[in-house]
């Protein structure tokens, strides 16, 4: 079961449940005029719709924590509307719609193992590695001569989504990215 | 982990410098004035039962003090004309960017004095010790020009309530929407860019005023607001020992339903208050005082170690 708080408890960073949803608490701040009763200001963002509001709570008001948890699976395939997933220790098998994978297809390779968000064991997001290893489908070639640094050109890479990379990396060749940024940090030998 | 709190502790420097030069200032202050400086014990039997202030237990049953105005009153019962006191107070579950559950408070009180003098007094200390710390360029507060020579506001709760809120607390306000408004919509207007007085309360938020005779729905009370800062709450002194248990009793009830607490009766306080004459006293928050003056962000800024690190 979800562990009860209290508004004392809050915090910025928190995750709640309201109303069925998990929320996240972004911003936060403590009040209390002068003599009065201490007040709770939550900036709150839904951590599915990603929609943010704000709500003031009270001493006395009680929450539930949200029922969340993290855990690794390989990414199996896309069927255009979900993404599978395998656990890797029960084999269990889950379906994350496209809305919650959201940004990160662009980096979401078979067999690539990530973090996947469960609330209340639904798939509602995932966290990819730091770094993953990406081959390049298509990009001109680079001019000859042209080594000036900082320059670069689009490649497409074999998840269909493109990058900036140096003029040096061609067609065929396999690039590390920071799925943080999304950038291009180096290239790998083959 | 250690390098943060060295990084912190230099970054703050100049922070603790300004609270040194003010909190020295404000000594000098009192003492123009006549004022005795007294210490009044931390560890009570028995603070001032206030619904939504929470004592904390220190042990074989005691708790640390909310705020030295018992004994302050004591001590006036007994004939001291003006002490003032500059001290630890510390109120559980307070925590944000101006509250620390340990904060450091300004008291002081005067004998044949009511609300309007200590209004006076903080005009004067204000005063006095921005002229000693501002620089030629003026006090400045996150962008914010503070003026502390002009004239001050001063407007009543009903008045801002009216002009900030939309609708009027009057008679027995609707606590609840009060104090969200009170902190949403009329303090974080008040005090721009000289310092505001807020004053005549309901009386239901004022448990040790007295109530003003020629409006008995308001009690004598005022705060200091600047920048949207609460900065000081002070009011003519309640020395009507059966009101004031009377008053203590609701609170001691309310306190156990509402926050399951229980507060024992300052016996020894209401026995003094045969011997008070009537008087007026103030807290003012040291730590935003300083905020202020020295254009700090936040309370932490102007703290050797947040109660995190304590």
């Amino acid at each position: 079961m979800a562990a009860v708080l209290t508004a004392g408890e809050l915090r910025k960073g928190l995750k709640l449940e309201i109303d069925g949803d998990p929320y996240l608490i972004v911003d936060f701040e403590f009040t209390k005029p002068g003599k009065g009763q201490a007040l709770y200001r939550c900036r709150l963002k839904n951590m599915i719709t990603g929609i943010q509001f704000d709500r003031t709570y009270r001493s006395g008001d009680k929450f539930n924590a949200a029922d969340l948890e993290e855990q690794e699976m390989q990414f199996l395939y896309s069927d255009g509307e979900n993404y599978h997933f395998m656990n890797m220790t029960s084999f269990e098998q889950i379906e994350m719609p496209a809305e919650a994978v959201g940004d990160s297809s662009s980096f979401l390779t078979e067999n690539l193992v990530v973090n996947v968000l469960l609330f209340q064991g639904r798939p509602i997001g995932l966290t990819l590695p730091n770094f993953v290893e990406l081959k390049i489908v298509t990009s001109a070639p680079g001019v000859k001569g042209d080594t000036a640094s900082g320059a670069t050109k689009p490649a497409r890479l074999q998840t269909g989504h493109v990058i900036h990379v140096p003029l040096f990396v061609e067609e065929g060749e396999t690039v590390r990215i920071d799925t943080r940024t999304g950038q291009y940090v180096e290239r790998v030998k083959g | 982990m250690e390098i943060d709190e060295i990084e912190l502790l230099r970054s703050n420097r100049r922070f603790l410098e300004s609270r040194c030069r003010v909190l020295r200032l404000i000594r000098a202050f009192f003492e123009t004035q006549g004022f005795l400086e007294v210490q009044t014990p931390m560890l009570t039997a028995a603070p001032a039962p206030e619904l939504h202030i929470r004592p904390i237990q220190a042990g074989g049953g005691r708790f640390l003090s909310t705020s030295p105005e018992l004994h302050m009153k004591r001590m006036l019962a007994a004939g001291f004309e003006k002490i003032f006191q500059i001290t630890h107070a510390f109120r559980a579950d307070e925590r944000g960017r101006l509250h620390h559950p340990e904060f450091t408070i300004l008291e002081w009180y005067r004998l044949g004095a009511d609300y309007k003098d200590l209004q006076q007094d903080c005009q004067k200390l204000v005063r006095f010790t921005c002229r000693a710390v501002a620089p030629k360029s003026g006090l400045h507060f996150q962008g914010i020009r503070l003026d502390f020579e002009g004239p001050w506001k001063t407007c009543s709760v009903r008045e801002a309530f009216q002009k900030f809120a939309g609708w009027d607390p009057g008679l027995g306000p609707d606590l609840d929407r009060f104090d969200l408004d009170m902190a949403q919509k009329v303090q974080t207007n008040l005090g721009f860019p000289a310092p505001c007085i807020l004053e005549d309360y309901p009386k239901s938020r004022a448990s040790l005023a007295r109530i003003k005779p020629a409006e008995p729905e308001v009690a004598e009370r005022f705060e200091l607001f600047w920048a949207g800062i609460e900065l000081a709450n002070g009011f003519s002194e309640l020395i009507d020992p059966h009101e004031q248990r009377t008053r203590f009793q609701s609170a001691i009830a309310s306190k156990e339903q509402l926050e399951q607490i229980s507060c024992p009766m300052p016996e020894a306080f209401l026995a003094s208050l045969r011997h008070l004459r009537p008087c007026a006293g103030i807290a003012l928050g040291v730590d935003r005082f300083v905020m202020l003056l020295a254009g700090a962000e936040t309370i932490d800024d102007v703290v050797t170690f947040t109660p995190e690190r304590a």
